[in-house]
């Protein structure tokens, strides 16, 4: 049994719903961001599978780049933004964050 | 045969650490196995001939994202109180919410499995992908490619700005 294309797609669809899972059980922004990152990575696995298996040369590839990059530009700040929350609040509990200014 | 028992080790991989960051209590468990389905992931670019992004996914994911996710969980947990823990909500919801993820799951597997995709299998070149990707970031993505730098730096300002104690 070779490897196909839907191996790829399947494993990616599993991130996908662990990542989503993550983003709607969690409390603590850092886990909600963890289930962001693993969407986002089921999301990449997607696109450098059809660029391989569809001849989509190096356009895949690209997606995939520009995809990483906003992953990281996210990252920072979301991450400034929960250290303000945390300096308000005194934690991170995304339930319970009401108010945009004291 | 050999590309068989790579896949399925990276994808048991993926899934196992994916649902331990997923499933566990303590948030620096969580990071932590995020650090192995990054990795898993990066396989899998390689599995897919695709090192230009495998190794960018290494560097930047592993050596930049999950460094800030750590950076996050240090600065903002008690170590010493429970605050460490991740708040979780009701068994209810938690059983809902593991619901409408499975049935997310299996509505994409199946469309992903009943689904006629139009594959190529000819895939005989194996060469590196970073002329290529060179070339075309610097042809046909140049206005995407400039303004990603630009919305980078907005970021680093803007990030900095924020996190700047008053």
């Amino acid at each position: 049994m070779g490897i196909g294309l839907t191996h790829y797609l399947v494993l990616s669809a599993i991130l996908f719903g662990l990542g989503l899972f993550a983003i709607i059980t969690r409390k603590n922004a850092v886990l909600v961001l963890i289930g962001v990152e693993l969407v986002l990575n089921s999301a990449n696995i997607n696109f450098v599978a059809f660029s391989k298996f569809n001849k989509l040369n190096i356009d895949g590839h690209i997606a995939a780049l520009f995809v990483i990059m906003l992953a990281a530009i996210e990252v920072a700040v979301a991450l400034a933004i929960v250290l303000n929350i945390y300096q308000n609040y005194k934690h991170i509990n995304v339930d319970e964050v009401d108010t945009l200014k004291e | 045969m050999l590309v068989e028992i790579v896949f399925w080790t990276f994808a048991v991989l993926i899934v196992l650490s994916a649902l331990v960051a997923v499933l566990s209590k303590n948030v620096i468990y969580s990071v932590f196995a995020l650090l192995f389905t990054f990795f898993g992931v990066a396989g899998i670019y390689v599995l897919l001939n695709a090192d230009f992004i495998a190794i960018t996914q290494i560097l930047i994911y592993i050596g930049g994202i999950l460094v800030l996710l750590i950076f996050g969980v240090m600065l903002t947990s008690n170590i010493t109180s429970v605050d460490i823990r991740s708040g979780q909500i009701g068994v209810f919801h938690t059983f809902w919410a593991g619901l409408i993820s499975l049935l997310v799951i299996a509505g994409i597997s199946y469309i992903a499995l009943s689904t006629n995709w139009a594959t190529s299998s000819s895939h005989s070149e194996q060469k590196a992908t970073i002329e290529t990707i060179g070339n075309s970031l610097l042809t046909n993505y140049l206005l995407a490619f400039e303004s990603s730098s630009v919305l980078l730096l907005i970021a680093i300002i803007g990030a900095a700005l924020i996190a700047r104690r008053k």
